[in-house]
């Protein structure tokens, strides 16, 4: 019935996550499942448990129990760190931008494999630390300039507004080269002419091949670029479908609105 | 207080040889911290434990006859390795709790130089250990020789320092940017007495031979050291620990091992202060536990602050404030009050000095100001 039909191979599959906070149970055996080249929803009223799935997911909180396969691997008892390195990178809800770096150094840093990251190849590469900076310097104009920041490369991070923020936390999620995106909450707090180009971007690096799992209240942000969405209530799935078939669930209706 | 400036006599000379030789020791001392703090936001309040180590290690392996070219590394490297120690049991700790632990730490360190008297000699203190360069006789050639080097140090220092001068009487509109180009301007001045006063000692090396010798070696020691941490802190490697200093966080979900870059940072700065307490042994030729209080970890932070956290460059010119003020208010003594009236006297003043100066220039003398007005 739930037919994934870009690909059978699921990028990231999660199970029976379990999370408890004291007494509450925030996670309380949930899946979610994201497919290869999708973009998934991830919805629920507040307090549902999302962004601690995201945590969870990304092992900024370890799970209580549960499996996470990303790329068909085990990574639940992995580093944060490593799961990023392996493809799997988060935002956060309020956009974190390193203040007293550049717009430019924010970028540059979530580079990859740098080798001039290792203490001593700063002495004993120079010349390959030099390449790979250009490099990455050149990619991160290039995405910079994809979403209008490439003006205040040179500017520090924390110089910019709310809105330029969530763009450049979104840049710099880029520019780990990751095989799927957990977007926490890209559209809050940002005016509806921003809301609208974000959607754009992230259908248009979707296209470019990327994969996307996004937690969002707005509605609309949801239905107008997902292709399947999860439902979280209480730290449980609720359900999961077509956003058509989500919009008219009742039980969806009722976690959202009572009964 | 003129006489600092404009006399030539050997006392005086003494003296400023003396300054100059605390201003590179303290400096290189803070350099370490700066690392830590003011590149990776690592609050480290046991900064002397790296000291004491870096000390103790040095004169007692040179007094079993190890040379003092292969002591002060070994010293040093014991230093960064009670560094690696530190860090793995607290670096995982939140930022005020491992205030807390590092604090204890040094204390730790110092109570077992006091008691471990097999060791270290315990308050008798390790005495008559070789000093560099003491026993060493320059030639006329070899002396011109030591002031070429020094000059070179001296002249890029001033280079700077001139070129930001001119940069900013340039831009000068205002008063207060007026004020601080006279100041640069005034530093390049007295950078130019320093490096006369250091020539004359160098040419001069008998005088003093254990002084010199410190004073030329410190020299080049701070000038490498310099050199050596503003490259790894322009590279990528320093910009994962600044990106771990804004927020660590966001370094972890970028991909980077923020706990080996925390223990890197701590092992490096503590490597530098291992081989500033080579120096500060040297200094002091006698040493005893009691010169490793937590007293001198503060003045780190003092100069650290003063010049600019996170800035290497304002971090000597703060070791440089320091010790001006300390000669400048030598000149106390004079006044009609107690020995230790005078001391208080003097930490108050300077505990106002760092009050005017976080409400005048919250970031140091030589940090960034936009930088404080940035939003998290």
């Amino acid at each position: 019935m739930t037919d994934l039909s870009k690909s059978p191979m699921p990028v990231l599959s999660a199970t029976g996550l379990m999370k408890s906070f004291g007494g509450v149970k925030a996670v309380n055996d949930a899946s979610i499942e994201v497919a290869q080249g999708s973009i998934t929803g991830l919805i629920g009223p507040n307090g549902a448990g999302k962004t601690t799935l995201f945590n969870l997911l990304s092992n900024f909180i370890e799970p209580d129990q549960g499996r996470v396969l990303f790329d068909g691997e085990p990574i639940e008892r992995l580093r944060p760190y490593q799961i990023a390195q392996r493809g799997l990178t988060r935002t956060f809800q309020v956009a974190r931008v390193l203040s007293r770096l550049s717009v430019m150094d924010n970028m540059l840093l979530a580079a990859q494999q740098q080798t001039g990251e290792k203490f001593w190849s700063t002495w004993f590469l120079p010349g390959r630390i030099a390449q790979e900076e250009r490099d990455a310097r050149d990619r991160a104009l290039e995405i910079l300039e994809s979403v209008g920041l490439a003006a205040k490369a040179n500017d520090y991070a924390g110089a910019l507004s709310g809105g330029q923020r969530k763009l450049l936390e979104i840049a710099r999620a880029l520019m780990t080269r990751p095989k799927l995106i957990l977007l926490d909450e890209p559209a809050a707090g940002v005016n509806p002419t921003l809301i609208k180009q974000i959607c754009e971007y992230i259908t248009y690096w979707n296209r470019q091949g990327l994969t996307f799992l996004v937690i969002e209240h707005n509605m609309d942000v949801i239905m107008s670029i997902c292709d399947r969405v999860w439902v979280l209530a209480e730290g449980k799935n609720l359900a999961e479908g077509t956003p058509a078939e989500i919009q008219t669930n009742s039980q969806v209706l009722e976690a959202y609105l009572g009964k | 207080m003129f006489n600092y400036l404009f006399s030539f006599d050997t006392g005086i000379i003494g003296y400023l040889v003396f300054l100059i030789t605390s201003v590179a020791l303290y400096g290189l001392f803070s350099l370490g911290l700066n690392l830590q703090w003011g590149y990776t936001g690592l609050i480290n309040f046991g900064h002397v434990a790296f000291m004491t180590v870096g000390a103790y290690s040095t004169t007692l392996l040179s007094l079993a006859g190890v040379p003092l070219l292969v002591a002060v590394p070994i010293g040093a490297m014991l230093a960064a390795l009670l560094g690696l120690l530190m860090g793995f049991s607290t670096l995982r700790l939140r930022e005020d709790y491992l205030a807390i632990v590092t604090i204890g730490v040094s204390e730790l360190v110092r109570l077992v130089a006091l008691n471990e008297g097999w060791l270290t000699k315990g308050a008798f203190g390790v005495q008559s250990f070789p000093l560099p360069l003491e026993n060493f006789r320059p030639t006329v050639a070899t002396r011109i020789g030591m002031v070429a080097v020094i000059t070179v140090i001296f002249g890029l220092a001033l280079w700077k320092l001139g070129r930001r001068f001119l940069h900013q009487l340039r831009g000068a509109k205002n008063l207060q940017k007026q004020m601080v180009a006279i100041g640069s301007g005034l530093l390049v001045l007295l950078g130019i007495r320093l490096w006369l006063v250091s020539a004359i000692a160098l040419y001069n090396f008998r005088s003093s031979p254990a002084a010199n010798g410190l004073l030329f070696v410190s020299l080049i020691t701070v000038a490498i050291v310099f050199w050596a941490l503003e490259r790894v802190v322009k590279s990528p490697w320093g910009r994962v620990l600044k990106a771990i200093r804004e927020d660590e966080e966001v370094a972890k979900a970028l991909g980077k091992n923020v706990f080996a870059y925390k223990l890197q940072s701590l092992m490096l700065g503590g490597f530098i202060a291992g081989i500033a307490g080579a120096f500060f042994a040297w200094q002091l030729s006698t040493v005893y536990p009691t010169n490793f209080e937590p007293l001198v970890t503060f003045q780190a932070w003092i100069i650290m602050i003063l010049g600019g956290a996170g800035n290497n460059a304002g971090t000597l010119l703060g070791a440089g404030i320091y010790w001006a003020y300390t000669a400048l208010t030598r000149d106390l003594e004079r006044l009609p009050i107690a020995a230790d009236q005078v001391g208080a006297l003097r930490i108050m003043v300077i505990g106002l000095i760092l009050m005017v100066l976080m409400i005048w220039r919250p970031q140091g003398v030589l940090g960034n100001k936009d930088e404080l007005t940035l939003g998290k």
